[in-house]
């Protein structure tokens, strides 16, 4: 089909490869350089190379508005290096490595570094932005009602979804049409006709805008009250859902002293660059800060908050055994299976195969949401089904093998799936071969089966314990981590590193990214250990066939 | 195993009580090759399915509440759920968005981790381990944890280029492709291995070039893995919800894990429930599809024509 189509387009293109023709028959050293240029390769490699030059340059156009000259040196130095390896016939490896590596770099491995560098900091709720976005913030939460503040008819509305959004505040000026919207970063005109005012001055609708209605604001009351519009003379506050008013601020940052200062009450707050804080005389630190490096405290506190270090050993071994028995369980329950079916006087294997699969099919999120309700006390299948009334949540040992039974029925057929896969990869021949010898099943398979299924399938049960040992879905969809000790609320019996983590760092109380981060690179490490030790293990075997 | 059969034939004409026992032991026999095979076959289907069957029951139940709910529906069966679903919800956007999505992460992501496999497997150059062991790093570091920080590097690009940035399926489809290069790679440089290297070279010597090689040779010879990872990599985007949370907020242009979560949050669990495993049903269609699909691929036998030849 494309052959007749070939032909004309890769003369078209002779002047445009001139270079790489002149190059072969000078460096050619191996058989492999004396390969001819196919037409239908030639064509490939124009198509391929011209969208990559289109991706570039459609891409450059915004970096050069935006004067983001880095980003378009990386992007210049991509494209030019893309180019160079393509045309050339050199570095023959790297044209099948560097597609993927691409994508890897710019949204794995650059968001986990952009990760590991937070975990020095205090990053989080209270410490987001610079110095000055914490004074602008300082200033404008403190803004109170004084006599004569300025009343707006107030709508709130969102450019995203009603319940979820980032929400403005649209105000019309008493007495005239004059729309204005405001957000955190403070308050501009809306170009008049693009708002329609109802009567009594509020907005009802404005062009990009959902205005929220009742019901979707009262839902989103404390963002409302949140909601804090730096103006000139002060900030613009919510006062119920309806009306705005604009107040004076009663905390000023003075650069003098470096401090911030209370006009009512007297009290000043000095700057700690150290925490990124204001911090009084007496000790009390202002919720807004700012971020500043922190270097090794987010580790160093996992070791010697009490809070933090007692539990985490206890967990770990749980996440170990969680890791170990959801893995090794999937694979030998999975293995076994595929191992009965792999017979060629076997019938219905297909059949077989479509059903057993059906768990892997179905969206495991919302399977595990169904696991958990199976497993509710009151109502729960499993109770009504065996005539029970287990709690079975509420213990150690039985929400512990709730989870690694759900993880067993999500996991096995995977497992399966991937045992058929290599199970047909092993010639018939050598089980034959065996059987001729006079083996029992029992010696052929430990003698040939297991061992080359295991060739095949290490590297995935290592990355499935690894897996498995961040498996944040499978405790924060059934148990959340219950049960939870009495003394104890934020470490369950069931917790997970990583879900633990997570209720430390963003559960309840305020955001602690850079915390999060220092503990997600201690389960790193710990991964990454077990991890390099299997991979060792599983070299030589791996050299044999290589 | 032929030859023995033929044995206890001749050793049945003795007489009738021989060849009932002869039949004991042919169906001892037969057990003993096949009839426990098809027993861990059934004990296995009905692991798998049980709870399959309740999701089914709670879809068809005219109540539409968990309390409610048996594994067998007795209150009578009605399609309203399904209803329900597409006249309350935006499912059917999230059904095509995620369809997009899944499919061209799916497709994707095989390729690259097919050529990066055949590198790995075929060649040896400096850095080839180094290379292996750091994917094998790489994909460990728990991927929600960089959520921050992809965040708001989405944020930077979102205000560059919006066409691949927050709601939109591309940015979300680069973000997975991101996690090409992996487990994938691993599975698949582990079947290249099993395939002779004779092949490659007869072909090399008979002058094809490395892309001949490539997709002429190695290509048609694990399609069967390449289908067997085209649909793991479906089913986990299919899944996957929490970077589709966090990138897609717009009703419509959210995928089926973002949407259908929201149905069971806040106090609407009970209610929803009805809605939610109809909803279930529907979002495993794809995946069922696509596995029917890819069956024979899988099926088939992956070397044994090519030892042979």
């Amino acid at each position: 089909m494309s052959t007749p189509l070939s032909g004309p387009g890769s003369v078209q293109q002779a002047p445009g490869r001139g270079p790489v023709r002149t190059g072969s028959p000078r460096t050619s050293r191996t058989a492999r350089n004396h390969a001819p240029i196919t037409a239908a390769g030639l064509v490939a490699k124009v198509i391929l190379l011209g969208l990559v030059a289109g991706i570039a340059i459609w891409a450059a156009f915004p970096l050069v508005a935006a004067e983001m000259w880095g980003g378009l040196a990386v992007l210049v130095l991509t494209t030019t290096a893309l180019f160079y390896l393509y045309l050339g016939r050199r570095h023959v490896p790297a044209k099948y490595l560097i597609p993927g590596t691409l994508f890897l770099i710019a949204f794995q491995v650059v968001p986990v570094l952009y990760t590991a560098s937070t975990a020095f900091t205090n990053f989080g709720d209270g410490h987001r932005g610079s110095k000055d976005d914490a004074i602008v913030a300082i200033q404008s939460s403190s803004v109170k009602q004084v006599p004569g503040s300025t009343q707006y008819p107030l709508s709130v509305a969102t450019k995203g979804d009603p319940a979820t959004g980032a929400l403005v505040f649209l105000i019309t000026k008493p007495g005239t049409d004059t729309v204005s919207v405001g957000d955190a970063k403070g308050l501009r005109p809306l170009d008049p006709g693009a708002a329609t005012v109802g009567p009594g001055g509020k907005v009802t609708a404005a062009d990009g805008y959902t205005v929220l209605n009742f019901g979707q604001a009262s839902a989103r009351s404390k963002d409302i009250t949140d909601l804090v519009v730096p103006t000139a003379g002060g900030a613009l506050r919510s006062s119920g859902l309806s009306r705005a008013y604009e107040g004076k601020a009663v905390r000023a940052y003075d650069a003098g002293c470096d401090c911030v200062k209370d006009s009512d009450s007297g009290r000043t707050w000095t700057a700690d660059g150290e925490v990124g804080a204001f911090v009084a005389a007496d000790g009390e630190r202002l919720a807004q800060g700012w971020k500043v490096n922190v270097g090794l405290s987010n580790f160093t506190r996992v070791l010697t908050d009490e809070r933090i270090s007692g539990p985490f050993l206890g967990t770990l071994i749980w996440n170990f055994a969680f890791a170990i028995g959801s893995t090794g369980g999937t694979f030998i329950l999975g293995m076994l299976i595929a191992l009965a079916l792999h017979s060629p006087r076997m019938r219905g294997t297909n059949l077989y195969r479509m059903l057993l699969i059906l768990p892997y099919a179905m969206p495991s999120f919302a399977m595990l949401l169904v696991w958990r309700d199976m497993f509710n006390t009151d109502f729960g299948l499993i109770n009504n089904l065996f005539g029970l009334s287990v709690d079975w949540f509420g213990q150690d040992w039985s929400a512990r093998a709730a989870v690694i039974l759900v993880q067993l029925w999500l996991g096995y057929p995977y497992m399966f799936l991937v045992a058929t896969g290599a199970l047909q990869a092993i010639p018939r021949e050598l089980t034959e071969a065996t059987s001729v010898d006079g083996a029992s099943r029992w010696q052929s398979f430990r003698a040939v089966t297991l061992p080359l299924l295991l060739v095949a399938l290490s590297p995935l049960l290592i990355s499935s314990f690894a897996f498995n040992f961040n498996n944040f879905n499978a405790i924060y969809l059934t148990t959340e981590g219950a049960p939870f000790p009495a003394d104890n609320p934020s470490n369950g019996a069931t917790d997970l590193l990583i879900t633990y983590t997570y209720r430390l760092a963003f559960g309840g109380q305020a955001a602690q990214f850079g915390f999060a981060a220092a503990i997600s690179l201690f389960i790193f490490a710990i991964v990454a250990v077990v991890s390099a030790v299997s991979f060792r293990r599983t070299r030589q075997q791996e050299e044999v066939y290589a | 195993m032929t030859m023995l059969t033929g044995a206890a034939v001749t050793g049945g004409a003795n007489g009738p009580a021989a060849v009932n026992r002869n039949a004991g032991r042919r169906k001892k026999r037969w057990f003993a090759e096949v009839g426990w095979r098809h027993l861990v076959g059934l004990l296995g289907v009905l692991f798998s399915l049980f709870p399959l069957v309740f999701v089914v029951s709670a879809a068809l139940n005219p109540l539409g509440t968990l309390s409610s709910t048996e594994l067998v529906p007795t209150g009578g069966v009605s399609l309203e759920n399904f209803g329900d679903l597409f006249a309350r919800t935006g499912f059917a956007d999230w059904f095509l968005n995620s369809l997009l999505i899944a499919g061209g992460a799916a497709f994707a992501s095989v390729f690259l981790s097919a050529l990066a496999a055949y590198a790995f497997s075929r060649m040896r150059f400096q850095g080839r381990r180094v290379g292996l062991l750091s994917l094998l790093l790489i994909q460990m570091f728990p991927q929600f944890l960089a959520i921050v920080a992809i965040f708001l590097i989405f944020g930077t690009i979102t205000d560059l280029w919006p066409a691949i940035g927050f709601n939109t399926p591309w940015g979300l489809l680069l973000l997975y492709l991101g996690g090409a290069l992996g487990v994938n790679t691993w599975l698949m440089k582990g079947f290249f291995d099993t395939l002779p290297r004779e092949l490659d070279e007869s072909a090399t010597v008979d002058g094809a070039s490395h892309a001949q090689v490539f997709f002429r040779i190695m290509l048609p010879l694990v399609a069967p893995i390449l289908a067997v990872t085209g649909l793991l990599a479906f089913i986990n985007t299919i899944n996957e919800f929490l970077m589709a949370s966090v990138f897609l907020t717009d009703t419509d242009a959210k995928t089926l894990a973002v949407g259908m979560r929201g149905m069971l949050q806040g106090g609407e669990r009970n209610t929803n429930f009805g809605i939610f495993a109809a909803g279930t049903l529907l979002t495993a269609i794809p995946t069922v599809l696509v596995f029917q699909f890819l069956q024979r691929y899988i099926v088939s036998g992956l070397t044994s024509g090519a030892v042979k030849g």
